[in-house]
């Protein structure tokens, strides 16, 4: 699971009215190489829920110097947007699981999947 | 990349092994997943640089399309851990490193992705297995999900319904392509 994926990720057990961020338990982490794409990051970014991708890396020990608000001009800066890209697509979460910050309530993620199933009646 | 390539490198991902017949799980065929991810990359460029959903994506076929044609990211959404494990097998096998994936009920995912992706692409259920009305949940979800279009494959049968339902969804509905295997055909859903 990348973090551009964990990003966009809520919980839907009933009754629960903000699941958001999923809290990141993670017993495996891998990092995969993947081709840097100044423009699509950029785009990206607008889209994110900046203080949740900061917390993201928090919880996953790879917070490497990022802002915990979001720098002005950000496009045009290229060194910033290789630090977002290698934390977007890159660190990968490949065992633990997903915990609603409301309801407790646990995501497995298993090589690299997670599963936000719920059972009946959650 | 030339067509002919496209479908030849797709003829090497892997298909169901044990096909649910409930899930209507069929891989879609290397001719029409090529046909189509041609098309919405070269005539609309909806792939290259985008972030990009494969709903009811199963073994993959339309995501590793997409990821080598170079989307920024791929994410596939499937409720079958099975047909996801073989996804994950034919990622290993094509070493694409712009693919991520989640397990969920596609019917259920609510508007939690509203608008995150730039397009959404998909082979939904058609609703033939006890699970009639399951293709227009999927094509709501999609729309919810798209920023920019939504590429998906219909019956023919259901056109005049699905165009209906472009009406009250305010959304603008084109038939891209029919193709004659499997009486399929596509559309692309834009915002107006």
């Amino acid at each position: 699971m990348k973090l551009l994926t964990h990003n966009m990720l809520t919980s839907h057990v009933k009754g629960v009215t903000k699941g958001y961020p999923l809290i990141i338990k993670a017993t495996e982490v891998k990092v995969n190489e993947l081709e840097f794409n100044a423009q699509f990051v950029s785009r990206m970014i607008p889209k994110l829920e900046w203080s949740a991708l900061i917390q993201a890396a928090e919880w996953l020990g790879q917070s490497q110097d990022l802002p915990s608000a979001l720098i002005p001009d950000y496009e045009n800066d290229e060194e910033f947007l290789r630090k977002v890209h290698r934390i977007l697509l890159e660190v990968e979460v490949i065992e633990g699981c997903l915990q609603c910050p409301e309801s407790g309530r646990e995501f497995p993620i298993s090589k690299g999947v997670p599963n936000m199933l719920l059972n009946e009646g959650e | 990349m030339k067509l002919k390539e496209l479908e030849s490198c797709l003829q090497q991902v892997d298909g169901f092994e044990e096909p649910k017949i409930l899930l209507e799980q069929y891989p879609t065929s290397p001719h029409i997943a090529g046909c189509m991810l041609y098309t919405i990359h070269n005539t609309f460029d909806d792939i290259q640089n985008k972030l990009v959903a494969d709903l009811g994506c199963g073994c993959g076929v339309l995501s590793i399309g997409a990821a080598v044609l170079d989307a920024g990211l791929c994410v596939g959404f499937d409720i079958d851990e099975d047909a996801l494990d073989i996804f994950k097998g034919n990622v290993e096998d094509f070493e694409l490193s712009n693919i991520d994936m989640v397990q969920c009920d596609v019917c259920s995912i609510g508007s939690s992705y509203a608008k995150k992706f730039d397009t959404v692409i998909m082979n939904p259920p058609f609703g033939t297995k006890h699970n009639q009305g399951i293709d227009m949940q999927f094509l709501q979800t999609a729309i919810s999900m798209a920023s920019t279009a939504v590429y998906s494959l219909h019956k023919t049968s259901t056109r005049d319904h699905i165009q209906k339902k472009a009406n009250d969804w305010k959304v603008k509905m084109e038939v891209i392509a029919v193709l004659s295997e499997q009486q399929e055909y596509k559309e692309s859903y834009a915002e107006p």
